[in-house]
């Protein structure tokens, strides 16, 4: 177990340098920042100093020098923009992201195991066909369409809910919630909503297969041997069995929902990093788009350091390599 | 057709009475008879073997006793009482009541019956609990003595197993341990030793028996191995395309089989070959043909055209002959006792 977690750690270690080493080519192959930063009418002496307080005069590989000995210690660089910590700017905005992914998630969760369940139970009924049909409308609609429809049918023609913005939040723990103040519900749902509905697709689509196919086996046959009632065969045998692939499926899909909620946040104006990064990129801010994708890969390895765990919990043919075989 | 099959217990009502029950699947093209208006008995305690090729409808005979047939499957008609008690009809409820309780069964792969995410105890206490009012614990020890008895080393420790963590033999004994926890009236086993190597096979079919006799538990042995009923059966069926072609203790049918279809099975057979005189060496004789798929089966006897006796009254539907007390067979010229089948046939081997 130990020895697992620490491969882990040294694989996501090695991702971390690769990432941040194709990051800062790359956004050094888009443009030059001082182009946005600096006035256009300013002397080439005033362009000078700001590139040298920058250190945007050092050849690419010093800066890059520079950078990976400051991020060992922690820093991953001021904002060009701001001056700040990019990683402080990010901080700032993550649980507004956070509470919009989980948000996206627990709907696709909550809503996609039931409806799957039910589509793979009675799959030749209208339900079932009914489920199945708008599961692919989830899949195939685009993110950026619905979202506008949304905003269009519940915001503007029928005045539900609002168009954009975070609304009210709370206080708790340090960090802003938007669920734990009145009426905040009310500016997550449209953006989680949106945000979720692909997942949602997904979760029913697995769910339903996981279903069928486990209703073939014979340790269902068998469960209805033994006169188990039909709740138990579903809710024990099937669902057990097809949490599985459920729960590693979701799992990554986690760190994608916090990773794509860009253009969901972008459509809804919801003030998390999303909206951050795109602002970033327009910018030329190269220590925040940095951090970004660095956090981004450091929170999808954990994502998936999760599920494993998970994963040998449910499944109990699965032992983590390093740790006692069966 | 009307003639009543032999019973073995005369007078009472055995165990178990089934009478004509047909099993039908509805599909594009319509309809396909998968068990076709079979009839037999079976008395407390005894064992009836149940064989024929693989689609010839005898595990679908079993999950027909027991309910378990999946749509677009259905029971079409017939009767199958239970200790004088009809079972068809009943509504769902009183079903899930009695299978596992009253009606248990076994299936053939033991590496596919037990739910490879739920612990050994979680899948006996629940057997227990669907059909008793106990404690957990209660539950847990009839599980713990359901595992002894049918000879699980360390039990206790295999309780809190996973599946995946024993053998195959220990994971079939595990699937009759939980038919055996309710002590049922009837348990169907379909092919359970199949799967298993000769040695296993051997011990679980002695220790079968064994635990039906004692607690006169009827079982019904589904099989396609005619050694296997000949070591275990008290009487046999034989099925071939759905129906029951030949019944009768196992000692008639194995030595003196009426249908030309039992007599091609046991010239097919090494060891039954062997005692009627076969050579070793010589190719052993085969049934000409292969099973007609359900859905194409031939008008009439539907072995017809495999069979070395068909004339034109093998067209119409073969009458149920009684040919020695307590044995019938479907046929319109079934063989006399021991008498072969004529060499018309191909003998299929391997030329010198």
């Amino acid at each position: 177990m130990t020895l697992f977690l620490l491969r882990r750690l040294l694989q996501t270690a090695q991702v971390l340098f690769i990432m941040s080493l194709l990051v800062f080519v790359g956004v050094y192959a888009v443009g030059n920042p001082l182009d946005m930063l600096v006035d256009p009418q300013a002397t080439a002496a005033d362009t000078a100093r700001v590139a040298a307080a920058l250190g945007l005069d050092q050849p690419l590989w010093v800066q890059y020098w520079r950078f990976l000995g400051n991020a060992l210690q922690g820093d991953l660089g001021n904002s060009f923009l701001h001056g700040t910590p990019a990683l402080q700017l990010i901080v700032q905005r993550l649980p507004a992201t956070l509470e919009l992914a989980v948000s996206a998630l627990l709907i696709a969760v909550l809503l996609g195991i039931p409806l799957g369940l039910w589509a793979g139970l009675r799959p030749d009924s209208f339900g079932g066909r009914t489920i199945m049909a708008g599961s692919i409308l989830g899949f195939s609609l685009p993110t950026f369409w619905v979202g506008l429809m949304l905003i269009m049918v519940f915001s503007v023609h029928l005045g539900w809910l609002p168009s954009g913005g975070r609304g009210p939040t709370r206080e708790f723990l340090g960090l802003e919630w938007s669920l734990l103040a009145p009426g905040g519900w009310r500016y997550l749902l449209l953006p989680a909503l949106n945000l979720a509905l692909f997942k949602l697709a997904l979760v029913i689509r697995l769910t339903q297969s996981g279903t069928r196919e486990a209703l073939l086996q014979d340790y269902v046959r068998f469960a209805r041997a033994k006169g188990l009632p039909p709740h138990r065969v579903v809710g024990v045998h099937v669902l057990k069995n097809i949490m599985i692939p459920v729960v590693t499926v979701v799992g990554l899909e986690f760190g994608t929902l916090i990773a794509f909620s860009v253009v969901t946040e972008s459509i809804f104006a919801w003030p998390g990093i999303g909206k951050l990064l795109l602002d970033s990129i327009n910018q030329l801010d190269r220590p925040v788009v940095v951090a970004y994708l660095l956090l981004i890969v450091f929170i999808y390895t954990l994502i998936s350091l999760v599920v494993d765990l998970l994963y040998a919990a449910l499944d109990p043919r699965v032992r983590l390599a390093g740790g006692q075989t069966a | 057709m009307t003639s009543i099959p032999p019973s073995t217990t005369h007078g009472a009502e055995p165990l178990l009475r089934v009478r004509h029950l047909s099993t039908r699947f509805r599909n594009r093209d319509g309809e396909v008879t998968a068990v076709d208006d079979i009839s037999f008995e079976l008395a407390a305690g005894e064992v009836l073997g149940l064989v024929g090729e693989s689609g010839c409808g005898k595990s679908m005979t079993g999950y027909s006793l027991i309910d378990l047939v999946d749509p677009p499957g259905y029971v079409a008609g017939g009767s199958v009482r239970l200790n004088g008690r009809e079972l068809r009809g009943l509504p769902a409820k009183a079903w899930r009541a009695l299978r596992g309780d009253r009606i248990a069964m076994i299936f053939q792969d033991p590496m596919l019956t037990l739910n490879p995410v739920l612990r050994i105890d979680t899948q006996m206490v629940e057997a227990v609990l669907a059909h008793r009012r106990i404690s957990r614990a209660e539950a847990q020890t009839r599980a713990l003595d359901a595992l002894e008895r049918v000879g699980i080393p360390a039990a206790a420790e295999r309780l809190r197993s996973y599946p995946h963590q024993l053998s195959g033999g220990m994971r079939q004994r595990v699937a009759i341990a939980i038919a055996l926890l309710n002590q049922p009236d009837l348990i169907i086993a379909d092919e359970p030793t199949t799967a298993l190597d000769v040695t296993i096979q051997a011990q679980i079919l002695y220790e079968m028996q064994t635990l039906c006799r004692e607690a006169g538990t009827g079982l019904i042995w589904i099989t396609h191995d005619l050694s296997v009923v000949a070591g275990l059966a008290d009487r046999v069926c034989v099925m071939y395309a759905g129906r029951i072609v030949e019944q009768g203790s196992t000692a008639q049918v194995l030595e003196r089989p009426a249908h030309p279809y039992t007599r091609g099975l046991l010239d097919a057979t090494p060891a039954a070959a062997l005692a009627r005189g076969h050579h070793r060496g010589e190719p052993l004789r085969q049934i000409p043909g292969s099973a007609p798929p359900l859905s194409a089966l031939p008008a009439g006897c539907a072995f017809r055209p495999r069979c070395p006796r068909a004339n034109e009254s093998c067209l119409q539907v073969p009458p149920r002959v009684e040919t020695a007390d307590g044995q019938e067979a479907l046929c319109w010229h079934p063989l006399s006792p021991g008498e072969a089948l004529p060499e018309a046939s191909t003998a299929i081997g391997v030329q010198s």
